[in-house]
C-alpha cells in the first residue's frame, strides 16, 4: 500500500514541478524572452556562488563527519604502509590545492562574469606565455610526485630483507589457504592435479620431502611483529586479490602465475586494539578482485604476534602431510612405532 | 488552448523555413523513421535508445544501491519485479552481481559510447562541416542497427534462467570463462560476448564513417584549423575507437575459444569445487586484461573526448568569447589520444606486473594530467572576462569542467602505483571514475542536448525544468560520490554485497544509506529531463530564429527544420575559424561571413 502512496506523491511532486516551469514558460513569453533570459540568468549567476561556498562547506564537513572512520585516523599497521600514508597527504596537498584554487575560480568567474548590458567582451583567443605556464608547472609538480611514486613502488616491489619469514597464500572461492615451510624453511613442490579437497587442498607432491614438514592452515595467517614477512601469492580457480588494507598493499592471486608481496607489520593485534580503540579489532585480509558470487565474504584473519607467541603456535601446528596420511602420525600410531618413524617413507603416489 | 496560443505567438511568421527541407523525395515512415539513412535521423536513434538504457541503466543502480544502502531490510515488491531473483524481497548475491556488472557494461558502452558519440557525431559532423550527409549513409545506418541488435541481445541476457553475467563489465577470465565458476558466466555470458562483438562492429562501422567524412567532406575553405572543437574531438575518438576496438575483439575472441572450443589462452592450474581439476594448462589470465585494457582505457577517452568538444563549443558560445587557445586544444586532444594507448597497464599495477614496466605506465599515465590541465585552464580562462549567459547548456558545460578537475585529480593519486597498490579496487576508484568519467561525461552529454535540442528538433526545451535538473543533479552527484573516496581510504573493497560482516568496513552502514537515498532522489529527477525532452518534441516553444544561441558555427545556418541534405541550395562557404566572438567589438562573426578589409588579423 506505502509503496503505491509513494509513487502516487512522487508524480503529484513531478506534476506540480511541471505545472510551475509551464506557467514560468507562459510568464517569460509574456515578459518577452529577452527579459525573461536575463532573470534567469540573475538567478543562475547567484547559485553558482551559492553552490561553491555550500560546496565548499560541505567537503569540510565530510571530512569532518568520515575522516575517524578511515584508515588515516591511526597509524599504519605496517612500516612500509607509512610510506604510503606520507606519500598520499603529500599528493593530497597539492592535488588539494588545485582542487580548491580551481573549482573557486571557476564559479567566481561564472559568478562575475555574467551577462551584464553594456559589458565588452575582452577578445583574448591565446596567450603563449600563459599556455607554457600552465604546461610547465603541472609538468614540474608531477615530476616531484612521480619521483616520490617510484622510490617507493621499487621499495615496495623489490627484494624483501634477508630476514624475512615466508608464507604461501592461496586463495580459493571463497576463503584462504596459507602453508608455511616448516622447520626445514623450504616449501616442497606442488601441481594443482594433485588437489584433493578433502585432504590436499593445494596439491603438494609428497613425493617431494620437503613437504612433508609444510604447514597449511585455512582462514587465519600468523605472522611476526617487527618481522618482515614475504607472501608467496596464488589461485586456485579464479583470480582474487589480497587486500590488506592495515596494511596499505595488496596483490592479485591469479591462478598458473605466482605472485609475491612483502611487509613489517609494526603492531600485533592486540597492540592494534588499543590504538584504534576498537577491541573487536582484527586484520582482515578482503578479496579485492571480483571472484564469483561470494566474493565479498572471502575473508581471512591475520594474527600479528610477538615471536615467542608465533613459536608457541607454530610448535602445536602438525604438518599437513600427517594430515593426508593418519597412520603416519606419530601421536597416533603405538609408541614402539614412532621411534622408527623419525624420517617417514615416501608414499605411493 | 490560449496557452498554446500565447506560446506560439510569435511563431507562425518563420514557419516558411520549412518548406525547402521537403522539397526532395517523398519518404515513407520506414525509411524516414526506421531505416533512415539521414544522419540526423539516426542521431536521434541513436540518442533515444542510448535514454532507455541510461534508464535501464540508472534503474540497476537503484536496485543495487538499494542492497547497499538497506541490506536488511525487505521489499516485497522486489520480489514482484524480480521474482526468483529478490526472494523474500531480498536482492540476492546473484542478482546483485549481475546488476553490477550489467549496469557498468551498458552505461560505458551504450549510454556513454553510442549514446554519446553516436548522437553527436552523427549529428555534428555534416552539419559543422558543412556537409550534407556522411560519406557512406548506408554504413551509418548499418552502424546504428548493429547497435540495436547488440542491445536486444543484451537485453535478452537478462531473461535466461541462469542469470545475465555476474563477473564485473571487465568480464576477466577465469570467471567469466569458466560456466563452473559462476552461474552468471553459462549462457548469460554467451550472449554478453555475443552483444559486445556486434556492439564492436557497429562502432567500427560509425568510427571509419566518422573519420572519412571529416577528412574528405569539409566544405570550401572550412580547413582543419577553422573546425569547430566539437569535431576536432570526435575526430580523435573516432580514430581512438578505430584502433582500439579490434584489440578487443581479439581478446573476445580467445575468450570464446576458452569457453567452448577447448583452449587455454587463458587458463591455467585451476581446480573447480565439485568438479575437479580443470586440464588446461599454460594460459596466462593476465593476456585478457592486457587486450582488454587496451581498448578499456582509450575506453574512457572516447567516452570522455566528445564531451571535452561539445563542452568548449558551448563554453565559447555562451561566454560569447573565443576558446582561449584554440590550437593548444588541438594539441592537447592529440596529445590525450596518443598517451590514451600508452597506459591501459595502469589498471593492473597489482595484478603482479613487472615493476619496471609499471614504473614506464606510472610516468605516462600522470604525463596525461599535463595536457588536462592545459584544458581545464584553457576553459577558465575561456570564462575569464566574458559575457556569461547561463543556458541549461552553459550550466551542464560549467558542471562538467568542475567534475572534471575534481575527478581527473583522483587520477594523479590512482595513477602513481605505490598508492595504487593501496586504493586500487576500493570505493575511492568508485569515486575517481564515476566523477571523471561517468557523471561529467553524462554532463556533457545534458549540454550537448540541452544546446543542440532546438537545431535537432526546432523547439525549446523548458527551461525552468532544466534548471531544476542541473542543480539537484550536480548536487546530488557530488553528495553521492565525494563521501565515496573516505570509504575508499578505509580500503572498502568494490563489488560488496553485505559489508556487514567485516570489521574493517561496517562502519559505512549509516554513509552508504545515505548515499543510496541521493542516488535515487538524483535518478527520480532525470525523469524531468526526460519528460522535459519528450514534451518539448511536440509541444516546445517554437525555435523562431535560425540562430538561437547566436553562434558561428556551420548548422545554424541551415533551415530550422533540415530536410536530408541539410542545405536547400548550395552549401556555405567558409572564410574563417568557429570562434570570432566579441572580435573588434563586434558580438559574433559567423564562419560564412567573409573576412572585411578593416578587421584585425587574428585568426
Amino acid at each position: 500500500m506505502t509503496i503505491y502512496l509513494t509513487i502516487a506523491v512522487i508524480i503529484l511532486i513531478f506534476v506540480v514541478i511541471f505545472q510551475i516551469s509551464k506557467a514560468s514558460e507562459y510568464v517569460s513569453t509574456l515578459k518577452g524572452d529577452e527579459v525573461s533570459r536575463k532573470q534567469n540568468n540573475k538567478i543562475n549567476g547567484f547559485l553558482m556562488v551559492v553552490f561553491l561556498v555550500l560546496g565548499l562547506f560541505g567537503v569540510w564537513y565530510c571530512n569532518h563527519v568520515l575522516f575517524d572512520k578511515t584508515l588515516l585516523a591511526h597509524d599504519s599497521a605496517s612500516v612500509e604502509g607509512a610510506r604510503v600514508d606520507s606519500m598520499l597527504w603529500v599528493t593530497l596537498a597539492v592535488t588539494g590545492i588545485v582542487f580548491i584554487g580551481t573549482q573557486i575560480v571557476l564559479f567566481w568567474f561564472a559568478f562575475k562574469y555574467q551577462e551584464k548590458e553594456n559589458r565588452k567582451v575582452f577578445y583574448f583567443p591565446h596567450s603563449n606565455a600563459l599556455e607554457v605556464l600552465w604546461t610547465v608547472v603541472p609538468a614540474i609538480a608531477l615530476t616531484v610526485l612521480v619521483v616520490i611514486g617510484l622510490r617507493n613502488w621499487f621499495l615496495f616491489t623489490g627484494a624483501p630483507p634477508q630476514n624475512a619469514m615466508q608464507v604461501e597464500v592461496t586463495g580459493k572461492q571463497f576463503g584462504w589457504i596459507f602453508r608455511y615451510p616448516g622447520k626445514d624453511g623450504a616449501f616442497g613442490k606442488k601441481y594443482y592435479k594433485n588437489i584433493d579437497a578433502a585432504t590436499n587442498t593445494i596439491g603438494l607432491l609428497w613425493d617431494d620431502q620437503l613437504t612433508h614438514d609444510d604447514v597449511v592452515t585455512e582462514q587465519t595467517m600468523y605472522v611476526v611483529k617487527g618481522k618482515p614477512v614475504k607472501l608467496i601469492i596464488g589461485s586456485r580457480d579464479v583470480i582474487h586479490d589480497v587486500g590488506l588494507s592495515q596494511f596499505r598493499l595488496k596483490m592479485d592471486a591469479v591462478p598458473g602465475i605466482p605472485t609475491t608481496m612483502w611487509f613489517t607489520p609494526k603492531y600485533t593485534t592486540a597492540e592494534m586494539k588499543e590504538i584504534t580503540g576498537n577491541p573487536n579489532f582484527v586484520y582482515e585480509i578482503s578479496c579485492d578482485q571480483m571472484c564469483g558470487n561470494g566474493h565479498y565474504s572471502m575473508k581471512g584473519i591475520i594474527e600479528v604476534v610477538s615471536q615467542e607467541d608465533f613459536d608457541l603456535w607454530m610448535a602445536k601446528q602438525k604438518p599437513y602431510y600427517l594430515n593426508a596420511f593418519p597412520e603416519k602420525d606419530p601421536s597416533n600410531a603405538p609408541a614402539a612405532d614412532s621411534a622408527k618413524t623419525v624420517k617417514p617413507a615416501v608414499p605411493k603416489m | 488552448m490560449s496557452n498554446e496560443a500565447v506560446l506560439h505567438a510569435h511563431s507562425g511568421a518563420h514557419d516558411g523555413h520549412e518548406d525547402h527541407s521537403h522539397e526532395h523525395h517523398e519518404q515513407s515512415f520506414i525509411s524516414k523513421y526506421v531505416f533512415s539513412q539521414d544522419h540526423k535521423m539516426i542521431a536521434k536513434q541513436f540518442l533515444i535508445t542510448g535514454m532507455v538504457w541510461a534508464v535501464l541503466g540508472g534503474l540497476m543502480s537503484v536496485l543495487f544501491r538499494l542492497q547497499l544502502g538497506y541490506p536488511d531490510a525487505n521489499f516485497p515488491w522486489l520480489e514482484t519485479i524480480l521474482g526468483k531473483w529478490a526472494k523474500g524481497g531480498h536482492i540476492t548475491p546473484e542478482a546483485y552481481y549481475a546488476l553490477v556488472t550489467t549496469h557498468g557494461t551498458v552505461l560505458v558502452f551504450f549510454v556513454l559510447t553510442a549514446g554519446l558519440s553516436g548522437t553527436f557525431a552523427n549529428f555534428l559532423i555534416p552539419l559543422q562541416i558543412g556537409a550534407r550527409d556522411m560519406a557512406s549513409p548506408f554504413m551509418n545506418m548499418l552502424s546504428y542497427w548493429f547497435f540495436f541488435a547488440a542491445s536486444i541481445v543484451m537485453l535478452s541476457s537478462i531473461f535466461v534462467e541462469t542469470g545475465p553475467f555476474s563477473g564485473g563489465w571487465t568480464a576477466y577470465p577465469p570467471l567469466s570463462a569458466l560456466g563452473d565458476a559462476s552461474p552468471g558466466s553459462k549462457s548469460g555470458m554467451d550472449l554478453w560476448i555475443v552483444s559486445m562483438a556486434l556492439f564492436v562492429v557497429s562502432s567500427l562501422l560509425g568510427g571509419l564513417n566518422y573519420i572519412a567524412t571529416i577528412l574528405n567532406m569539409r566544405t570550401k575553405g572550412m580547413s582543419m584549423t577553422r573546425l569547430p572543437l566539437t569535431i576536432w574531438a570526435l575526430f580523435f575518438t573516432a580514430v581512438l575507437g578505430v584502433l582500439s576496438f579490434p584489440v578487443l575483439f581479439s581478446g573476445f575472441i580467445l575468450l570464446i575459444f576458452d569457453r567452448n572450443f577447448g583452449t587455454s589462452f587463458y587458463l591455467s592450474d585451476i581446480f573447480i569445487n565439485g568438479v575437479g581439476a580443470l586440464p588446461n594448462e599454460g594460459g596466462s589470465a593476465i593476456l585478457y586484461q592486457h587486450l582488454f585494457w587496451f581498448l578499456g582505457h582509450p575506453e574512457v577517452y572516447i567516452i570522455l573526448l566528445p564531451a571535452m568538444g561539445m563542452v568548449s563549443e558551448i563554453l565559447s558560445v555562451n561566454s560569447r568569447k573565443p576558446i582561449f587557445g584554440y590550437m593548444a586544444m588541438i594539441g592537447s586532444l592529440f596529445a590525450i589520444a596518443i598517451l590514451a594507448f600508452l597506459v591501459w597497464a595502469h589498471h593492473m599495477f597489482v595484478t603482479g606486473l613487472n615493476p619496471l614496466l609499471g614504473s614506464v605506465f606510472v610516468l605516462l599515465t600522470l604525463l596525461i594530467a599535463v595536457p588536462s590541465a592545459i584544458k581545464v585552464f584553457n576553459w577558465l580562462t575561456t570564462l575569464w572576462r566574458g559575457n556569461i549567459r547561463f543556458t541549461p547548456g552553459m550550466l551542464f558545460a560549467i558542471g562538467f569542467v568542475s567534475l572534471f578537475i575534481s575527478g581527473g585529480l583522483t587520477g594523479i593519486w590512482l595513477g602513481n602505483s605505490a598508492l595504487d597498490i593501496h586504493l586500487h579496487d576500493t570505493y575511492f576508484v568508485i569515486a575517481h571514475f564515476h566523477i571523471v568519467m561517468g557523471v561529467a561525461s553524462m554532463f556533457g552529454m545534458f549540454a550537448g542536448i540541452y544546446h543542440w535540442f532546438p537545431k535537432m528538433y526546432g523547439k525549446f526545451m523548458n527551461n525552468t525544468l532544466a534548471y531544476i535538473h542541473f542543480w539537484v543533479t550536480i548536487a546530488g552527484a557530488y553528495m553521492i560520490f565525494w563521501p565515496m573516496h573516505y570509504e575508499g581510504l578505509a580500503g572498502m573493497p568494490r563489488r560488496y554485497y553485505d559489508y556487514s560482516i567485516w570489521e574493517s568496513f561496517k562502519q559505512f552502514q549509516g554513509l552508504n544509506q545515505f548515499i543510496s537515498l541521493v542516488a535515487m532522489v538524483v535518478f527520480a529527477v532525470q525523469f524531468l529531463f526526460l519528460f522535459n525532452f519528450f514534451y518539448s518534441i511536440f509541444k516546445g516553444r517554437k525555435v523562431t530564429t535560425q540562430n538561437p544561441w547566436e553562434s558561428n558555427t556551420l548548422e545554424w545556418t541551415a533551415p530550422i527544420n533540415p530536410g536530408h541534405g541539410n542545405w536547400p541550395g548550395e552549401i556555405p562557404e567558409v572564410y574563417r575559424w568557429a570562434y570570432d566572438y566579441g572580435k573588434d567589438g563586434v558580438d559574433f562573426i559567423p564562419q560564412t561571413t567573409p573576412v572585411g578589409a578593416d578587421e584585425s588579423v587574428e585568426h
